[in-house]
């Protein structure tokens, strides 16, 4: 559903611009034989370098798999590593495995929610950040973790929420 | 069958050499960096350099010893010393270390944490004494965090691919014999003898095409042991797949990791390249073995434990189970005959081949043989991964090797094998933690995650955790798990918001039989464990909830209410400022006071507090 309720969007109002150009996309896809084993790899080098998958990468990717859009969007959706929309310029990953949890971790998402105003999932209108939630960094010894832009925080207290949060523009 | 012949000679002479050279050894995992080992190893190459060191001593970057609690660790030696492992090393400790340790030949002794000999050492207690270590029997973990897994030498060194160069004198079918043998049991959690399961895709006629997976997709939230093995000694998987490749006859390997583990992919693939350039892989080997191994990202799906959900996975489809039978071994993947083990089980199956199914069978429990390894998380004082024996005692490992709860806070459960497990209380402490055991007491040994809980965790909300978690994770293919994590997470939070009646328990009770019986697959008939053994053992605190509207725990957001108590309150504002919702107000040197309308109950003011003037009930 969400894929096309953006892709109306991005006929209807124009607002979408795809980061990659055509020849970058193609340098992608042509890494892999055109085999459907490969249509994984190539949707995370996609992410990898775009950020999200866009409904024009949907429609190359399947296109080169010689699959339908759905096909293609269907599996992509299922794997929660595939966001659609366009994340902000940081990410805030809060780990939400099991270890973090007893250790508060869920304080830590909700004090992130009130500060930033959105919900876990989603971006700050100005772009500026993206909250998300993940199952489990392994890095479950030194909880509660969370990933600020690839950088992971180790025993993570509300008050270092503030600091982060201060030192992101 | 001696391949390595030469570089291995090589390859010894250069360890021992580097074995006695000064060098500074960062412990550099995931654990390690998150910790802040990079400040870490930048500061000793800073302060090398100042002291005009550099060059003389070498920075290494290792992986995990197992000690998490103590990040980030460095091990720094002076040569023709012992090397002294030091704890919670900050960039602001470097330059003492450095100045002490490395210039005036005295260890740090109040930062020292164990010695790495067999002997004491000036006051410092060996490695083998400390006590996280003792009680360990360390054979998968064996090279973690004493190698730098980046050195193909380095593992060449300590035995690497000898199993593999026995493995290949014998007849295949000797080598399953040997694996049966040993008593080996798959890690990842089902715990089924692997080389029986090797035996299945040996024999299956299905197709001459086999394939052997490495399954690495560690999903199960609490555990890190695979991350450990992966990032600490990459190629004792490489080494157990091959063995496996060569023992059912399979030419191709698929290693399924998880892409939020950047580092082990990043070594595994170095790994990969080390040993085809020392001609392992794709490449005839004189028996006429061919063998290789490929890679495949997971995009992050639970469900890909479940190995016919895996398989979907590589295949480029939406990663559902299947119903067996056909089994994997007679129709897996690309509907070949297709063998999965776990990343624990291919790196024991290279000790094994090693050093022979004696020296593994003559570990462990009756039918529990050999070592597992354990992650430890939670509140636990000593959080770390560990090795040991199946059959010792769940108390040895919380309270001897774990250290007992953190903060001397009181032990009230902890939970073995994840989502799919269930929680031990204080009474199981006696019990033996091996397959059996674990299974009569309502648990599973799982993949090995342990996170203990203490008196602060509401073992209800727990159960609610664990069920949202497999209520994300479930892939919707079958209605008993899709509706049935539903229905309970939906009741689950009823309860913890004090809206419960006495019949959800019976309707709780109701839907985790329906699921354990009438799932597709062990996502599924797994679910129901955590509701299943915390309603079997803490069910008082389910009563508490629903009858008396009271979390005993103090958990539940919506049954706690917090209070400024007056009396203690400084007024030093620490609170105010923590306080995401703006709830607290009162200003400097005045008594605090917290607006309940706007309080979220996130507990914020009671962590930030000194004074213990946050009043919970």
């Amino acid at each position: 559903m969400e894929y096309f309720i953006i892709r109306n969007l991005t006929y209807k109002a124009k607002a979408f611009v795809t980061i990659m150009t055509e020849g970058r996309f193609k340098t992608i896809l042509e890494a892999y034989p055109p085999k459907r084993e490969n249509l994984v790899s190539v949707l995370q080098d996609i992410q990898e370098e775009e950020g999200f998958i866009s409904p024009e990468a949907v429609s190359e990717t399947a296109e080169y798999f010689s699959i339908s859009e759905a096909d293609a969007y269907s599996v992509a959706s299922f794997y929660a590593q595939f966001k659609f929309k366009k994340p902000g310029r940081h990410t805030i990953k809060v780990c939400k495995g099991t270890a973090c949890h007893v250790r508060g971790s869920g304080s830590l998402l909700a004090a992130l929610e009130e500060r930033l105003g959105i919900k876990e999932g989603e971006t700050t209108p100005d772009g500026l950040v993206s909250l998300e939630r993940v199952a489990c960094l392994g890095a479950c010894a030194l909880a509660p973790a969370m990933v600020v832009d690839d950088k992971v925080h180790a025993r993570v207290t509300l008050a270092e929420i503030e600091k982060i949060l201060k030192s992101l523009k | 069958m001696k391949i390595l012949e030469s570089l291995r000679e090589s390859a010894k002479k250069n360890w021992a050499e580097f074995q006695n050279r000064a060098r500074v050894m960062v412990g550099a995992a995931t654990c390690g960096r998150a910790a802040g080992a990079g400040d870490v190893i930048e500061e000793f190459k800073k302060s090398l350099k100042e002291n005009g060191l550099d060059g003389k001593v070498e920075v290494v970057e290792t992986a995990c010893i197992g000690l998490c609690y103590a990040e980030p660790l460095v091990e720094i030696k002076r040569e023709g010393e012992p090397s002294v492992l030091y704890s919670n090393v900050k960039p602001k400790d470097v330059a003492k270390l450095v100045s002490e340790h490395l210039i005036g030949c005295n260890p740090v002794a109040e930062k020292a944490e164990a010695v790495m000999a067999d002997e004491e050492y000036r006051g410092i207690k060996p490695f083998k004494k400390h006590p996280m270590v003792e009680l360990q029997k360390r054979i998968v973990l064996r090279n973690c965090g004493v190698i730098d897994p980046e050195n193909f030498e380095h593992c060449l060194a300590r035995g690497g691919y000898e199993g593999f160069e026995r493995a290949l004198s014998m007849p295949p079918e000797k080598v399953i014999e040997e694996v049966t043998a040993s008593g080996l049991r798959g890690r990842g959690g089902a715990g089924f003898p692997t080389g029986v399961k090797w035996g299945f895709a040996r024999a299956s006629k299905t197709s001459p095409t086999k394939y052997i997976i490495c399954n690495a997709d560690e999903g199960d939230p609490g555990a890190f042991m695979d991350r450990s093995v992966l990032e600490g000694d990459p190629h004792s998987v490489l080494e157990g797949l091959m063995i496996a490749g060569y023992a059912i006859g399979a030419e191709c390997a698929y290693i399924y990791v998880r892409s939020e583990y950047p580092l082990a992919i990043q070594r595994l693939k170095k790994a990969i390249r080390q040993a085809e350039e020392a001609g392992l892989l794709k490449r005839e080997l004189p028996n006429g073995f061919k063998f290789e191994i490929r890679i495949k990202k997971g995009s992050g799906a639970f469900v890909c434990g479940e190995e016919t959900s895996l398989m979907a996975s590589i295949e480029g489809v939406r990663a559902m189970p299947r119903p067996k039978p056909p089994f994997p071994a007679a129709k897996g993947l690309f509907k070949k005959p297709t063998n999965i083990n776990n990343v624990e089980t291919l790196a024991a199956v290279s000790s094994i081949m090693r050093e022979g199914a004696q020296m593994y069978s003559s570990l462990g429990s009756e039918k529990s043989k050999g070592t597992k390894t354990f992650s430890l998380a939670g509140k636990i004082k000593r959080t770390g991964l560990i090795e040991v024996e199946l059959g010792l005692k769940l108390d040895d490992i919380i309270n001897k090797i774990g250290g007992g709860c953190a903060d001397g806070k009181k032990f009230k459960a902890v939970q073995t094998g994840g989502p799919s497990g269930g929680c031990l209380t204080p009474e199981h402490l006696s019990i033996p933690v091996d397959y059996e055991s674990l299974a009569a007491a309502g648990s599973i040994i799982g993949s090995g995650g342990l996170v203990v809980m203490n008196e602060d965790s509401c073992m209800v909300e727990v159960a609610k955790f664990f069920v949202n978690f497999t209520e994300n994770e479930s892939c919707g293919k079958c209605i008993p798990c899709r509706m049935g994590t539903q229905h309970a997470h939906a009741i689950l939070e009823k309860i913890t918001s004090g809206r419960g009646e006495m019949e959800d328990i019976e309707r709780l009770k109701k839907i985790a039989f329906t699921m354990k019986q009438s799932s597709l697959c062990g996502l599924g008939q797994t679910a129901p464990n955590p509701i299943v053994t915390t309603l079997r053992y803490f069910e008082d605190e389910y009563l508490a909830h629903i009858r008396e509207k009271r979390c005993p725990a103090l958990v539940c957001p919506q049954l706690v209410h917090f209070s400024v108590d007056a009396e203690k309150c400084t007024g030093c504002t620490a609170c105010e400022r923590v306080c995401p919702t703006g709830a607290i107000s009162g200003g400097v040197k005045k008594p605090h006071s917290i607006d309940s309308e706007k309080c979220i109950s996130c507990g914020a003011c009671y962590q930030s507090c000194r004074f213990g003037a946050i009043a919970r009930k």
